[in-house]
């Protein structure tokens, strides 16, 4: 196994051709160079088709085990806050915290449009490797496909992942109570404004940054003052609107949001007034939707401000018995409005 | 945020309802018919919603939402004739995205960028000239539509194409007028309207004088409105305190961004390159004279439908569908035969369920669905029995 970690082969290229996936020497360059020397943890170095774990060491830190995967698109693959290695990263780990799981082991698929620069893809799984120490977990296998160019858009990552949930955890989107109340971790709609700012059609005069972080250590410290957190998700794509909905219809309950609690950054509203966006529906990266009972709520949001991925948590509303599987929005304005599940594309007003 | 905080303040909310309450002795209601009001713009039935404006009024005032959305309006043909452009091989076919979904006979924009014709999302028409200038090998059209808002930077594009000599930019013209539309609904023997909240956009490239005919010939107030919440709430405080004085004027609460006489810069632009037609078809309303503009002559080069063969089908609306009776305030949304079942915002069969300014899609994605469809059932009891 040593043996194996201490003579890696070494990649020359500089450009992925198709001989990078095709299952021989340059390969094996690939692999041993730029993913096992890349990620570099004991369950890679034994260049085995599949990580091993036991049994007992898993078991000893809960009953039951979590699994989730995600496909990572997206396009540009670096962005201000971070790229698609970062975020391939969180997205999954995240994925398995919301349920009160402690991530332990990830995979990585890569599916590589030929012509890729090198330099990117290991800044990718530098990335990759630092947001997973970050995180406490190990990228322990995967696989790599090089594909015709045009038949990818330059990378696409898979990620799955595995996590152990403690026996003392239930958190499901169905047990939302009326009195329940809603809380964040911070502002939202950065990663989506961020993107679309990245995207370079804009000019804006400031830079957003996406939110892009691991969650797990923030929820861990949650659960320590209030194991018994109904539900908790986190708001990726359809944003805090879709999670939201989620809740109210498999919980058979209403939420009512209060719009000016609602952490939003001036720059993402001015983007948002601009092209007619709504803020609600803007995908995040690092942000959880978590509802609590009422008496955990204020020791919750205090322990959610003293924790770095958290500092800007607020209460934003509460799990209310009427409208059924409905968000309500109470407006600053003074007005209510019904808040969706996002139809479509949000696409930005003509005029 | 500084210049949008300002006009969406509760407090002045509060005090604006109340002076609008207050009203209410000194107008001359008749018994069960409530006020209508009807806003022009889209923009404006937007804001309507997003604010929940509609909740804060009495109950003796409705608001109509009118036909202000140039994507809901857009009838069928047009949209098959965007598909077929946007199909040529040799074409990038240039858009805002609200029209990607609007319904063809056969397929959206959305559907046909699917199934490889090349169409990109722009937000400004100067986006798809640069798209021209950077692919001087393919011919780049620009989807114009939206009414005198945006017609000066699709003709100040054009006249950029034309300083430059670009000649594979052109564009596919779909600008429809304010005047003529307003002038139909007042025309229609169904109407009921009380007064308008006209547009703040349109008004701020054309002025005032362009809506003197509505108190003039037709005795019904008019307010020019912007389009923050506050905005609105000062017009309809301003339409009622008109008809309580039996007045019939035009006024401005938009004074910040309208000036009386308009731009005449962008006015100057739009005589250039753009003359009346004869007539534009509109979804809902069916055809009207002089509600829309064409290239002229001299910029024929630039004109996407001389340029190339556009099929130019009419279509006719689905027959279950009522988008004309709601644009003009006959019915509500809510009252439609297929609205929230077989039109919904996912399959929308009438445009006014596709845009987010379209006053179906408003109800639908801000409204309390089960309670209005409910409440149709219960109408449609009632025009039973």
């Amino acid at each position: 196994m040593i043996k194996a970690a201490q003579n890696r082969r070494t990649l020359r290229a500089d450009t992925i051709t198709l001989a990078h996936g095709s299952g021989g020497k340059a390969m094996r360059d690939l692999i041993e160079d730029v993913f096992v020397g890349g990620f570099d943890n004991k369950h890679l170095d034994t260049l085995e088709d599949q990580a091993r774990f036991d049994l007992t060491d898993l078991s000893a830190l809960g009953g039951r085990i979590a699994m989730t995967t995600d496909s990572y698109v997206v396009d540009p693959l670096f962005f201000p806050g971070g790229d698609i290695g970062k975020l391939a990263v969180t997205g999954t780990v995240n994925d398995l915290a919301v349920s009160g799981a402690k991530p332990l082991y990830l995979t990585c698929g890569m599916i590589i449009e030929e012509g890729f620069a090198v330099e990117e893809l290991r800044r990718i799984v530098a990335s990759m490797k630092s947001t997973a120490d970050a995180a406490g977990v190990a990228i322990v296998t995967g696989d790599t496909k090089v594909v015709h160019k045009g038949a990818a858009d330059k990378l696409f990552i898979n990620t799955a992942g595995i996590g152990i949930i403690p026996s003392n955890i239930n958190i499901t989107a169905t047990r939302a109570k009326p009195g329940d109340v809603v809380l964040i971790n911070g502002f939202i709609g950065d990663h989506g404004a961020a993107i679309v700012d990245a995207r370079g059609e804009m000019s804006l005069e400031h830079t957003i940054n996406s939110d892009c972080q691991p969650l797990n250590d923030l929820i861990k410290c949650m659960l320590e003052i209030c194991p018994d957190i109904h539900c908790m998700r986190d708001a990726t794509r359809g944003g805090v609107a879709t999670v939201l909905n989620e809740f109210a219809e498999l919980s058979s309950t209403g939420i009512m949001l209060n719009e000016s609690t609602l952490p939003i950054r001036t720059e993402v509203r001015g983007m948002c007034e601009i092209l007619g966006l709504d803020p609600l529906y803007l995908a995040n990266e690092g942000k959880l939707v978590a509802i609590v009972p009422a008496e955990h709520a204020n020791d919750l949001l205090t322990a959610m401000k003293s924790h770095p991925a958290g500092k800007d948590s607020a209460i934003v509303g509460e799990v209310i018995q009427e409208h059924v599987g409905r968000v309500i929005l109470q407006t600053g304005f003074g007005g209510n409005r019904i808040v969706d599940m996002l139809v479509g594309e949000q696409l930005p007003r003509i005029c | 945020m500084k210049y949008v905080d300002e006009f969406r303040d509760p407090n002045k909310a509060r005090a604006l309802v109340k002076k609008i309450h207050a009203l209410k002795d000194k107008l001359h209601l008749s018994d069960g018919k409530p006020l209508q009001l009807m806003e022009f713009c889209g923009g404006h039935t937007h804001t309507i919603f997003r604010y929940g404006i509609e909740q804060m009024l009495p109950n003796w005032i409705e608001l109509v939402h009118g036909p202000g959305c140039p994507v809901c309006v857009l009838p069928m043909g047009r949209v098959d004739d965007c598909v077929a452009l946007a199909e040529r091989p040799d074409v990038i076919f240039t858009t805002f995205g609200d029209a990607m979904r609007v319904p063809g006979s056969k397929k959206s924009l959305l559907q046909a960028k699917a199934t490889g014709a090349d169409i990109r999302m722009t937000y400004s028409p100067l986006d798809a000239l640069e798209l021209a200038r950077k692919n001087p090998e393919r011919q780049v059209i620009f989807f114009g539509l939206g009414f005198e808002t945006t017609m000066p930077s699709t003709a100040l594009t054009v006249l950029q194409a034309e300083a430059e000599g670009i000649e594979n930019f052109s564009l596919f013209c779909n600008h429809i007028t304010t005047v003529p539309t307003i002038k139909a609904i007042l025309d229609s023997p169904d109407m009921q309207i009380d007064g308008f909240l006209a547009p703040g956009h349109v008004s701020m490239v054309v002025g005032e004088q362009p809506f003197e005919f509505v108190a003039r010939s037709y005795h019904k107030p008019l307010v020019i409105t912007g389009f923050e919440p506050l905005d609105i709430l000062q017009s309809i405080w301003m339409l009622l305190q008109q008809l309580a004085d039996k007045r019939c004027e035009v006024e401005n609460q938009y004074a910040r961004i309208v000036p009386k006489e308009g731009n005449a810069t962008g006015l100057d632009a739009i005589s250039k390159v753009f003359e009346l037609r004869e007539f534009f078809e509109w979804r809902g309303l069916g055809s009207i004279d002089h509600s829309g503009v064409k290239m002229r002559e001299k910029y024929a080069r630039f004109d996407a439908e001389q340029k190339f063969s556009v099929p130019n089908l009419k279509i006719a609306d689905p027959k279950s569908c009522q988008c004309g009776e709601v644009l003009k305030g006959v019915i509500r949304p809510w009252e439609c035969k297929v609205f929230g079942t077989n039109c919904n915002p996912e399959t929308p069969m009438g445009a006014l369920m596709v845009s987010s300014e379209g006053a179906c899609a408003a109800y639908y994605n801000f409204g309390n669905l089960p309670d209005l469809l409910s409440k149709r059932i219960k109408l449609q009891k009632e025009s039973v029995a």
